[in-house]
């Protein structure tokens, strides 16, 4: 079991209020991850579930039982840390056994619980190495091994893959998920990265200032973003956000309309612009271009549509799939 | 520096100063050789001659001198003991944020910057002394009879005066190694259900196994040759309970005026140094291969 409740909680560093105040529910088995800018207080909200940092006030609930100001060890939650943090004069064994010799379980046990954490992430081969003399994604996996080995009640991820280089971070995004759906145990996730939030999550939490902007599904997000802040910060690229003249005409403050939701024509269309930069994916092309009165605007097109710099294209964005946003930000 | 013209170049520009540390080393090194090998007393000059081995004979069979090597590994291997130890724990409680840290931290760094004659003097006629000293003052004011420490313990009161001198030290680099521990690893093992010792043992001290070990080899090459401290306050006393190599050495030359004699007990003092050594890189020089 592993339900967290997070209760009007806040942190404040002496007079800066990093929280202000929370409340979230997560629900038993659930992959949350709460994205947001750096600086946006996730890593300290996850620390603060970790009970390592106090709260300045609210209440977190871990299966029913307040655990507020309980020591990190007896919330029965494991974290996995940014750089890993694992112990460098100690085996990948000794590493992955460390928490259940605290814990006090005698050799046998351990040996198979250690064995068998190294089974499933491929860790056997290792058993005897230092962590100095592992890849930086079998370090990850030993860091995951130390935290499943304790049967915890979730798992608190920081960053864990922000010091992967771009490949092993799909690897390990993918092999997270995996483990998720073997262990069927809560997983909170913090990330700054919306790629990563977007493909493992069940729920989203985005955070911007200490605040929830808004907790979805990340079809949901996708979908229906409730302001303008999580309607820019989820997908990519961007979503593009209008402002003056063109809003008007639609009614609202601001006007957001993705790249993949702008139809781009060499000869008919709404807008008239003139094309930037072109990246090609491959599979997708990023044009940005330059459309009089109205700004720069993204557009998503297949990878086999081409154009030069400076020429002149017509724009079209789908109607059914305007965002409106009223002077506050907030979606109409 | 990948030519071999740069290579040659390099090679010139440092010849000057390794040949001028290599003379420095071997001229004396060859003439205690030399001297060693000689009878030759200030008190009979003009009587020079060629023994042999004759003054390593009569060095090493004085009973002094094994009296003089026992007090110099107590000496060593005492002070270490209260500097590693005391380092650790004071290394500790330094790196706890409390207010008035940079005073406290130049405060217990400052007996590093005292001449030993001078701090070995303090301790005697301030400290230690049997009617003046404050040790004295403390007994009395308990009601107990002052220690006479250097006509009682007086090798301990040696170990104690070093001690004191080279704990900053010890202090300073074991401090140093704790700054360099992650934070986040001692986060993890607070989540692992670590404690405060286990969190000790298990990862403050081996993260400081290397510095503990740069300590030990340092301090062993310096302790050896504890000399001015005992001048100063035993002169090497009662009887020989305080003579150390060094300070052997120094009375058969200065006080016997025996440059032979002295010759040779240097080169035993160097030969047991480089003992010492290699025993105590064998044994812990696999600490710093990690």
């Amino acid at each position: 079991m592993g339900s967290i409740t997070l209760e009007k909680v806040s942190k404040s560093f002496g007079t800066t209020a990093v929280i202000p105040e929370i409340d979230l529910e997560i629900v038993d088995g659930e992959f949350v991850v709460f994205v947001g800018p750096s600086g946006c207080g996730k890593s300290t909200l996850l620390r603060m579930i970790a009970g390592l940092e106090d709260l300045s006030g609210g209440r977190i609930i871990i299966d029913g039982k307040d655990m507020s100001s309980e020591a990190p060890a007896k919330r029965g939650l494991s974290m996995v840390f940014q750089s890993y943090a694992l112990y460098p004069h100690m085996s990948v064994y000794g590493n992955i056994a460390f928490p259940l010799k605290m814990d006090g379980q005698d050799k046998a046990a351990i040996d198979k619980k250690v064995k068998d954490a190294a089974h499933i992430l491929n860790l056997t081969n290792y058993l005897d190495r230092r962590p100095g003399q592992l890849s930086g994604g079998q370090r990850q996996r030993v860091a995951i091994g130390r935290a499943i080995v304790r049967q915890p009640k979730a798992f608190l991820f920081d960053e864990p893959l922000s010091n992967l280089d771009a490949a092993l971070r799909g690897n390990m995004r993918l092999e997270i998920s995996d483990l998720h759906h073997q262990l069927k145990t809560t997983m909170i996730y913090v990330t700054h990265d919306q790629v990563e939030a977007m493909t493992m999550a069940d729920k989203i939490v985005v955070l911007n200032a200490g605040r929830i902007e808004q907790v979805g599904s990340p079809l949901d997000l996708y979908r229906s973003p409730r302001n303008v802040f999580v309607a820019g910060f989820i997908g990519s690229p961007r979503m593009n956000l209008i402002e003056g003249q063109e809003a008007a005409k639609h009614n609202a403050v601001t006007l957001g309309v993705r790249p993949e939701h702008v139809r781009i024509s060499k000869t008919e269309g709404a807008w008239k612009g003139t094309v930037g930069v072109t990246e090609h994916l491959g599979s997708d092309t990023f044009i940005h271009v330059q459309v009089d009165g109205v700004g720069k605007i993204t557009v998503r097109t297949d990878g086999d549509f081409s154009t030069d710099f400076g020429q002149q294209v017509f724009l079209t964005p789908e109607p059914a799939r305007l965002h409106r946003f009223d002077a506050n930000g907030q979606a109409i | 520096m990948a030519t071999l013209q740069t290579r040659a170049t390099a090679r010139l520009m440092m010849s000057p100063a390794v040949i001028l540390l290599f003379l420095w080393m071997i001229v004396p090194l060859v003439m205690t050789l030399y001297f060693s090998f000689l009878r030759y007393n200030l008190l009979m000059p003009g009587t020079e001659e060629f023994i042999g081995f004759l003054n390593y004979q009569y060095f090493l069979t004085d009973p002094a001198f094994f009296t003089a090597l026992g007090n110099t590994l107590m000496l060593v291997g005492g002070t270490l003991l209260i500097t590693v130890i005391g380092g650790v724990l004071l290394a500790l409680v330094l790196d706890q944020p409390f207010w008035g840290q940079g005073i406290v931290r130049l405060l217990v760094i400052a007996p590093f910057f005292v001449m030993p004659t001078v701090s070995a003097l303090v301790w005697k006629n301030m400290l230690m002394h049997p009617v003046n000293g404050l040790f004295a003052w403390i007994a009395r004011s308990f009601g107990f009879q002052p220690i006479d420490w250097f006509a009682q313990l007086p090798l301990f009161s040696i170990i104690l005066i070093v001690a004191w001198q080279w704990l900053p030290f010890a202090t300073l680099i074991l401090l140093t190694a704790l700054q360099s521990l992650d934070g986040e690893q001692i986060e993890a093992a607070e989540m692992d259900g670590a404690g405060a010792l286990s969190r000790f043992f298990y990862l403050v001290l081996p993260h400081m196994s290397r510095a503990i070990t740069v300590v030990i080899l340092i301090q062993t090459i310096f302790l050896l040759s504890v000399f001015a401290e005992i001048l100063v306050t035993t002169n090497g006393g009662p009887g020989l309970q305080t003579t150390n190599i060094t300070y052997l050495i120094y009375a058969q030359a200065l006080l016997q005026f025996d440059v032979g004699g002295a010759s040779a007990g240097g080169i035993v003092a160097v030969i047991l140094a480089n003992i010492v050594a290699f025993f105590l890189i064998r044994l812990i020089g696999k600490n710093l291969e990690r």
